[in-house]
């Protein structure tokens, strides 16, 4: 049963197009890879799901149809969305975002979650009571995906999570989303530009150019495929 | 010295006065990213109708409080009505809107209210009471525990309840704000709201102090209330509160013991803001704005 | 091509405005005069505001300061109308240079709160240093007024009319000066430092000049716009409420016609001495309309037309002509972060 189910996605900014009838699916519990170099519309495709970009087509959550809904709306079918580069709030402390991520929840395990995330992510343990502005990239990148799993997502949605991370860091926190993904099931769509990692990780993948799939398969595949591999993985 | 603290007493008294509304700017910016250029004429507006609500025999305290809830459903429906259209365009485009709002409201309170003058009572009474040579009137008691009040209110609202977590997460990533199910729309009018109460509120706190409530009665203030907010830090309600208390002090005494100043009032906040804004820009409290390129 | 439609338009309108005197009445030709000094005016604050991005809503204090120069002279001095324009000048770009230094610390919405404090003190600053001048200790006055010479009489019948050419000429070589200024390479700065500042400054753009120098240019019109007033209306006076209200009004005329645009406040100066005049009498005792209306017009025109309608009509042309629009881009950025 598919969790996500996209097909013909068409959509841009005013009059520039920059998704061409895209579809792909994500079911449970899997973690699924876009791979695409710049301009080939990730981000793009990522802000069409969440509500963020007016587009046509269409994004069945669990069966029902979401495009066309905005984006508090889909936030609250537990749908969590981290933007790419910007997802923290500056001016609040990592306690104060971890909460904000728990907004639209009607349960009261909030606490118990904060408390569970911080563990998980100790260097924001430490600076639990620090302005997210004040920390580095890696650091609000971390407290972004924390935030975002405070909404006890059923789908996470993750707009390149490497991008101006160390590699070491980017390393740790693939792992970590690996790790979520095998304890909470969790289900995953990372759209990338860093494919070694993220096809380590993944289960399966999809290839995007300019707004179009032109490759799918598993991560296994897509790896050893030489057009994939040229263009991504930066070997002849 | 008896002199002194007396000038001191009343540049409190007007301190608490600008603090007041500088408090409802620096909020309206803290949730909603906007400058209210209108605050003063709302204000206005809802002043007005306290004292029409006096006029026709309504206890003063109980006028403010229902000015005030008027005062709420006002700040909303401006911005949904008002501001949320142009909210997506450049910030010329939205001072501009306000400024219209300044001018329109201005006329409209004349229009509806008359421009003769009128006579706000004050909330406190008449009392007063006298320490040694210098004169304590039962306003001035008032004001700062009216100003005390709505500080802590306000500091428990946005720091300890989850109304204020989201007014403040919207006033930090509105899109964030969104992808986490936070209805910015609703946030940013509950911000106006509040706003425009606590404008309605600072008003009739003020207009008592002077001789009479006319259509120009809160332009000054603004300009003072302005001084404060830009001293303090743009986004600092502590820093509002102590910038208030500096620009009410520094025109007390300013007025008795500079002469040439004697009737150039309005100069003195002037001259603090350009002097403070020359060597902080962001105000004795206000947090760094780094520019992103 | 469109610099010849450009110049054929400007003669025509500089023809139109020429005959104005010869056709219509004396209340009527007073208005058009008005217009035309307050045009000036918001030609100048067009240059900081509309290209520059530099919201000013206290231009009516170097009006001011243009007025009482010019008045002063003439009462105090004996002075003649026209040599105290070059002085006029010079005061004002001091004075707006002045003011456009410590104006460099602030953004947009924080320097429009600081031009309406300007405002606000300037009229009791000049009551403090003018009352000595003016009739009857305050702070009113009224020089000797202009008189037609006689080689005059072959198109001036009155007096008001020699006034309103005196006043047209001046406009019309302030209007060239300004054209040619914003077309050229300092328009094109202004733009890149309201749009861009870091950018502009990595292009070797002195930002501080640009920014600086906007304020004295659009001060030294404000201020000419003010002796014109005074050689017009024979008075100069500075009452709280009339500066704020002038600050206000030329902020409309340049919105209203089109920030950016050459012909805007020009256009938009007609429409505000006309909407007020008109909306002076329509509710008895009642000059409070007039803002309530700009207010609304302000609203609305954000809402349907932000830039202007000269603006607006541009795009417009474009548009039907399909083809690419020249000319700055109409709003300015004045976000503070």
């Amino acid at each position: 049963m598919s969790l996500l189910s996209v097909s013909d996605l068409r959509g841009g900014y005013g009059p520039v197009r920059v998704l061409h009838g895209l579809g792909f699916e994500v079911n449970a519990g899997e973690i699924v890879v876009i791979l695409g170099a710049n301009g080939s519309g990730k981000t793009s495709t990522i802000r069409a799901i969440s509500g963020m970009l007016q587009a046509t087509g269409s994004v069945r959550l669990h069966d029902e149809e979401i495009l066309g809904k905005n984006p508090e709306a889909i936030a609250r079918r537990r749908v969590a969305h981290v933007p790419q580069g910007r997802g923290t709030f500056p001016e609040l402390t990592v306690e104060e975002n971890l909460r904000v991520g728990a907004f639209s929840r009607k349960d009261s395990a909030v606490d118990e979650d904060i408390d569970r995330w911080l563990t998980t992510f100790p260097r924001l343990r430490e600076r639990r009571t620090q302005l997210a502005g004040s920390m580095s990239g890696g650091e609000q990148q971390m407290l972004a995906i924390s935030r975002a799993l405070m909404m006890n997502p059923v789908l996470l949605l993750l707009d390149e999570p490497s991008l101006g991370l160390a590699p070491l860091v980017t390393q740790e926190l693939f792992q970590k989303l690996a790790q979520l993904n095998r304890e909470t099931y969790i289900a995953m769509l990372i759209v990338e530009q860093n494919a070694n990692l993220a096809l380590k990780t993944a289960t399966r993948g999809y290839v995007l150019e300019a707004g179009e799939i032109v490759a799918t398969g598993t991560s296994e595949e897509l790896a050893s495929n030489d057009e994939v591999r040229k263009a991504y993985l930066g070997m002849a | 010295m008896t002199l002194f603290l007396q000038q001191l007493m009343n540049g409190i008294g007007n301190g608490v006065i600008y603090a007041s509304v500088a408090l409802a700017l620096v909020l309206i910016y803290r949730t909603t990213g906007v400058l209210n250029f209108a605050q003063g004429e709302m204000a206005l507006f809802s002043t007005y109708i306290t004292w029409k609500l006096t006029d026709w025999g309504v206890g003063i305290v109980a006028a403010i409080f229902i000015s005030m809830l008027i005062a709420f459903a006002m700040g909303a429906l401006v911005e949904l009505v008002l501001i949320r259209p142009v909210e997506k365009k450049p910030p010329f485009v939205v001072l501009i809107v306000t400024i219209g709002m300044f001018l329109a409201l201005n006329s409209i309170t004349q229009l509806v209210f008359g421009t003769d003058e009128k006579q706000l009572p004050s909330a406190f009474g008449d009392h007063s009471w006298s320490v040694g040579d210098v004169r304590i009137t039962g306003e001035f008691v008032g004001l700062i525990c009216v100003l005390a009040l709505t500080c802590t209110l306000l500091w428990i609202l946005l720091q300890k309840t989850k109304l204020g977590l989201g007014l403040r997460a919207v006033a930090s990533n509105p899109e964030s704000a969104r992808l986490v199910g936070i209805s910015s729309g609703t946030m940013l009018m509950i911000g106006w709201a509040i706003s425009a109460s606590l404008g309605a509120l600072g008003g009739a706190m003020y207009v008592p102090t002077t001789p009479a409530l006319t259509a120009g009665s809160l332009q000054a203030v603004l300009v003072y209330a302005f001084a404060a907010a830009a001293l303090g830090g743009f986004d600092s309600p502590v820093g509002a509160v102590v910038g208030g208390l500096i620009v009410g002090v520094a025109e007390a005494l300013a007025i008795e013991y500079i002469e040439p100043l004697h009737d150039i009032t309005l100069l003195v906040p002037f001259l603090l803001i350009g002097v403070v804004l020359l060597y902080r820009p962001t105000g004795l409290f206000g947090r760094n704005i780094v520019e992103r390129v | 091509m469109r610099r010849v439609i450009r110049i054929v338009a400007s003669l025509v309108v500089v023809a139109l405005l020429l005959l104005i005197p010869q056709v219509v009445g004396e209340s009527i030709n007073a208005l058009w005069a008005q217009a035309v000094y307050i045009a000036v005016a918001a030609m100048g604050l067009n240059i900081l505001t509309g290209y520059n991005g530099q919201i000013s809503i206290g231009h009516g204090a170097f009006y001011g300061i243009g007025a009482y120069t010019s008045a002063i002279l003439m009462e105090n001095s004996g002075w003649q109308f026209l040599p105290t324009i070059p002085v006029v000048v010079g005061v004002a770009l001091v004075a707006g240079a002045a003011f456009g230094f410590p104006a460099l610390r602030l953004k947009g919405l924080y320097l429009a709160l600081i031009t309406l404090g300007l405002a606000a003190v300037f009229p009791d600053l000049i009551n403090r240093f003018a009352s000595k001048y003016g009739t009857g200790g305050t702070s009113l006055i009224q020089p000797p007024r202009v008189l037609a010479p006689g080689w005059a009489d072959s198109f001036a019948d009155f007096d008001d009319q020699y006034r309103y050419y005196m006043a047209l000429t001046i406009a019309i070589v302030m209007a060239v000066l300004a054209a040619n200024l914003v077309r050229g390479r300092y328009g094109r700065a202004l733009v890149a430092v309201r749009d861009h500042e870091s950018a502009a400054s990595v292009l070797g753009i002195n930002v501080a000049r640009v920014k600086v120098s906007a304020f004295a240019l659009s001060a030294a019109y404000a201020a000419v716009a003010g002796s014109l007033s005074v050689l017009i209306e024979g008075s100069a006076n500075a009452g709280k409420i009339e500066v704020f209200q002038q600050s206000i009004l030329f902020l409309v005329a340049v919105v209203i016609g089109g920030t950016a645009t050459v012909a805007g406040p020009m256009v938009g100066a007609v429409i505000v001495v006309f909407v007020q005049d008109f909306a002076k009498d329509l509710i008895d005792d009642q000059p409070v309309l007039s803002p309530a209306i700009f207010g609304l017009v302000l609203i609305v025109m954000m809402y349907l037309l932000p830039d202007g309608l000269v603006g607006g009509a541009r795009r417009l042309i474009s548009r039907v002509l399909a083809k690419p629009e020249v000319g700055q881009p109409a709003i300015p950025d004045v976000s503070t972060h």
